[in-house]
């Protein structure tokens, strides 16, 4: 059997496309969790960083943040999650191993990038602000907040493209997402179910990538856009 | 009562004693991947900085399609090199080594585009050659941002090499992935602490050999 026969003989099966292992139920767990994992991340480490930059401070606990984090293997946390959580009594196939998983993931860029965005606004420019009468509080939102909102969202970009990529591993820990079908492909030698789940892996992660610069230019402040 | 609990300890270094000739094995695996595939993903790089620092307009394409390579997670990149290469050291290597180019490429550009003007006029009033002039002055002057590249590039490597182990290789990864499957502590933590060691020791030796290389910045390391 060729390889299209393969692809074709997976898309003609009706499970491909309803029920609860079709391609529609596991492109959404898919990106159901990485979103949530994305967005937990930014509550837990946003605040922190912006204090951080503000007080110009943090640098070097960003670096290490981003050393540390390249080291380790998003493998690696994955399976110390979920035998950890399955010793705790979760069930297999939940997505927690791989919720807490991403969350780690995601944090570093997010953290590193705001306290980067943050510091790299100029003493002049926070001397204006303060001499204008703003308080620390408005200074950070009103003036440092917008001024660093590119490399903020640029710290986003990195975590939700690299999340989106990472969820894929959850199918090696029993969780289910597009992986699912790479790692059914895999096991049972299933060439046109690995094609189509792989297809599927990297167009999401190429589609992130693109709706996410989309979304940076969005965001970039007026007066910032034009120097760009 | 948490007696139940230490009865199986998290480290079963008996274990660890009767496998010390897979570990070794494994380490020599994973070593040799991350090892080809940075090694030729900095030959490929080197060839296409210089033609993208040569024709400026390429430098642009050049960083859309590596960074497209990037972008596709490295589990469906091995799947998508099955009905091309099969399952085998040749999928990894070429997955793992496309992963390389964008940091490598990224950085030798910037590297060699840090070198002073005056520095490469000196060069040409000394009546060096192109070539020579950028292999004796540009690379070695880009050398701190380059061997940064390279640290970058070394350390995910390391880490991507743990996910061959579906494809049957997986250097480390191979005891992660065992480790799942068997519910069995002491090879998961094996694999990963062995990983972040490995990649640990190869970033330190870049540092070292960036010492080496370029004495004059050792001021400022």
């Amino acid at each position: 059997m060729t390889v299209w026969e393969s692809i074709e003989e997976f898309l003609a099966e009706p499970t491909t496309w309803s029920g609860p292992g079709s391609i529609w139920a596991r492109l959404a767990e898919h990106v159901l969790v990485s979103l949530a994992a994305v967005v937990i991340a930014c509550v837990l480490v946003l605040p922190l960083a912006l204090w951080l930059g503000h007080v110009r401070k943090g640098s070097d606990i960003a670096t290490a943040v981003v050393n540390i984090g390249r080291a380790v293997p998003s493998f690696g946390i994955l399976a110390i999650a979920f035998l950890i959580l399955v010793q705790m009594g979760a069930g297999i196939g939940e997505p927690w191993a791989v919720l807490i998983t991403l969350i780690a993931l995601a944090a570093p860029p997010i953290f590193t990038n705001t306290i980067a965005g943050i510091q790299s606004v100029e003493t002049s420019t926070l001397e204006s602000a303060r001499g204008m009468g703003l308080t620390e509080g408005g200074v950070l939102k009103s003036v440092e907040m917008p001024l660093s909102m590119p490399l903020i969202m640029e710290g986003l970009r990195i975590a939700f493209v690299q999340v989106i990529a990472t969820a894929t591993l959850g199918a090696l820990v029993a969780w289910g997402g597009l992986g699912r079908f790479i790692v059914d492909g895999f096991a049972q030698q299933d060439m046109g179910q690995l094609i189509v789940g792989a297809t599927l892996v990297g167009l999401l992660a190429i589609l992130a990538e693109l709706g996410f610069s989309a979304a940076q230019r969005a965001t970039t402040p007026a007066g910032l856009r034009a120097s760009r | 009562m948490m007696l139940a609990q230490e009865a199986t300890p998290l480290i079963d270094w008996e274990w660890i004693g009767r496998n010390m000739g897979e570990i070794v094995d494994r380490t020599w695996q994973h070593l040799s991947l991350t090892a080809v595939s940075v090694g030729l993903g900095l030959v490929i790089s080197l060839g296409l900085s210089v033609v993208a620092l040569r024709w400026r307009w390429t430098y642009s394409p050049i960083t859309w399609v590596t960074g497209l390579l990037y972008t596709i997670p490295s589990l469906a990149l091995f799947a998508l090199l099955v009905p091309i290469v099969g399952l085998n050291a040749t999928n990894a290597v070429i997955a793992l080594t496309s992963y390389t180019l964008l940091i490598l490429i990224r950085n030798l550009v910037a590297g060699i585009d840090g070198v002073p003007g005056p520095v490469l006029e000196a060069a040409d009033g000394m009546g060096y050659t192109r070539r020579a002039r950028f292999w004796q002055m540009e690379i070695p002057l880009a050398l701190p941002v380059i061997i940064a590249g390279l640290r970058i590039a070394t350390v995910t490597t390391v880490g991507l090499v743990t996910v061959t182990a579906v494809l049957g290789l997986g250097g480390y990864g191979y005891f992660i992935l065992r480790g799942l499957n068997t519910f069995f502590w002491t090879q998961i933590l094996v694999g990963v602490t062995l990983s972040v060691a490995l990649a640990t020791v190869l970033d330190v030796g870049f540092v070292w050999l960036q010492r080496l290389l370029s004495p004059w910045a050792r001021r400022t390391g």
